[in-house]
């Protein structure tokens, strides 16, 4: 059977280059980078020569760019650390409804301990508006925090625009890039954001392993306490065989952006010509306008049948998607996002994300839709659902 | 690894009794699409008061549409007193168990068939231990408003 993996916002393989840049730091170069002997000095070595790859993907300074052990812990960090930073000034932070888990439930903690968060809304196609985010800036706001692609739609969010709305009012910026990393053009200088989280194993390196860029001469508190690592910011023994894979996928993903995108968008625009060529009743969620989506991204609302159903039966048939199904395993609950683009309950209960990346081929293409169109007209015949309720 | 065992996989792939039976002599629908799932029974009943034949249509994820094939095979044959006592926890004993948080989805199946039988009864004047109480409108809805497949 064929396997065709069509999730790569869930997360992707790590690329051999990148493995094989990773393994002797488990083995040979194994020292603690804060040793001061030979072994020790190499994995220091390693992880300079990281940070300054992770720069480079986001034109920024190596001494900007702090390591974390995932994209989650970099949004937790700038969303507590800088309502703890400026809390003299105020207590208020803006962000948007379609935010990732990793910043809305550490908004909604800081809820309770006396911040006040103002969740904006977003069209139909998940776009926040620039004048929405001017209104809603007050005396007291200290951070604003936009989403620069949204991981379940696509969205592309203009970045540059709303930091600029945030810099005007000297309130800081920040932009959770884990799925615009790699996937869009990111100049740190150009964009005038001032944190950014990012991830590795979204861009065909290691998980476990993030970073935050700070804009030099901004002041956060230090997350993890116990150390001097990462300039006393975030103590803990280095992951330097992650770091330094993450700076390995970088460099690749810098070298290689615009070819990637290119590849992806290709595939992604092929599958979805197909799967409206050969399949009725289903919705596009999110931006119409393929330039203003994740170059990768594909969500659709199969009307009548039910997310989790279509992924075990593509399983079966060995490809992998994801669903934002009320029932699907472990999520719990319709996705935030569709809610807050408009899409009914109904169809989002029935709805797929396919993300395609690097590995997928034109053969991958043609076996999904193929599988896809028996697999919905499977289930259709399954559903006692069929439109005439007005479902 | 799958996400359900075996047993499940199997209904769920292969699910059995699907369909709608042609003048049934009960139907029942239960849940909705708005709630995540949502399944069809429709029956037939011979004078001794046998149930000779089910089937099932379900909108639904993996353990309800298993847990509809599990059902309907399970009251296939039986006296419809004796069909009434099939509950959830049956249903899922049968299936070799469920997730935790997917128990739910055999209430499904259990409602949706005492609704066809609620509906047999009330066609034929009959009346059933098994249906005191039963309210045919009960909202699926008191569910999902919960999370609906939340535990």
């Amino acid at each position: 059977m064929r396997n065709v993996y069509l999730d790569y916002s869930a997360t992707t393989p790590v690329k051999e280059e990148v493995l094989r840049e990773m393994i002797p730091y488990f083995t040979e170069k194994f020292g603690n980078p804060s040793s001061l002997y030979t072994p020790g000095l190499d994995a220091k070595d390693g992880l300079n020569k990281a940070r300054q790859q992770v720069a480079d993907l986001i034109n920024a300074e190596e001494r900007e760019i702090f390591f974390t052990s995932c994209g989650t812990e970099a949004d937790n960090w700038v969303i507590e650390g800088v309502a703890d930073a400026r809390r003299n000034k105020g207590n208020h932070i803006i962000t948007t409804k379609i935010e990732h888990h990793a910043i809305l439930h550490t908004c909604q903690y800081l809820e309770q301990h006396g911040v006040e968060v103002t969740y904006l809304d977003v069209d139909n196609e998940g776009f926040v508006s620039p004048a929405d985010l001017e209104a809603a800036i007050k005396d007291n706001t200290i951070l604003v925090s936009i989403m620069m692609v949204n991981n379940e739609v696509g969205t592309i969010q203009p970045i540059k625009e709303l930091a600029a709305i945030a810099r005007e009012h000297g309130v800081l910026f920040h932009t959770d890039a884990v799925q615009g990393l790699g996937n869009v053009p990111i100049d740190v200088k150009d964009l005038g954001v001032d944190f950014i989280s990012m991830s590795a194993h979204k861009i065909y390196g290691p998980k476990g392993i993030g970073a935050l860029y700070k804009r030099a001469g901004i002041n956060i508190p230090s997350f993890v306490h116990g150390g001097a690592q990462e300039k006393k910011k975030r103590a803990g023994t280095e992951n330097t065989a992650g770091i330094v894979g993450f700076g390995k996928a970088a460099e690749l993903a810098k070298r290689d952006l615009y070819e990637h995108a290119a590849h992806s968008d290709r595939l992604r625009r092929m599958l979805w010509e197909k799967i409206e060529a050969e399949i009725p009743d289903i919705t596009l969620n999110g931006p119409k306008d393929f330039t203003k989506r994740h170059p990768g991204n594909l969500n659709i609302a199969f009307s009548y049948v039910e997310g989790e159903s279509i992924i075990l039966l593509l399983d079966a048939a060995g490809i992998c998607a994801s669903t934002g199904s009320a029932c699907s395993s472990g999520s719990l609950g319709t996705s935030h996002v569709l809610d807050a683009i408009g899409v009914p309950i109904t169809k989002a209960n029935g709805t797929c994300r396919f993300t395609v990346g690097d590995m997928t081929t034109e053969d991958d293409i043609d076996y999904v839709v193929e599988n896809l169109k028996n697999v919905i007209a499977r289930l259709r015949e399954l559903s006692p659902v069929n439109g005439a309720e007005g479902w | 690894m799958a996400l359900y065992n075996d047993t499940v996989m199997d209904h769920f792939l292969n699910p059995h009794n699907v369909g709608e039976i042609e003048n049934p002599d009960g139907k029942g629908i239960y849940g909705s699409p708005v709630c995540g799932d949502m399944m069809q029974v429709t029956i037939s009943v011979d004078e001794n008061e046998v149930i000779t034949d089910a089937k099932f249509k379900t909108f639904g994820c993996g353990s309800a549409i298993a847990s509809s094939s599990m059902a309907t095979d399970m009251i296939k044959g039986m006296k419809v007193e004796d069909a009434l006592e099939v509950s959830n926890e049956k249903i899922v004993e049968e299936l070799g168990g469920l997730p935790a948080i997917k128990i739910h989805c055999s209430v499904l199946a259990e409602h949706a068939i005492k609704n066809a039988i609620y509906d047999y009864a009330m066609k034929n004047g009959k009346e059933y231990k098994g249906l005191e109480g039963f309210d045919p409108d009960a909202e699926h809805h008191d569910d999902c408003e919960e999370g609906h497949c939340e535990v």
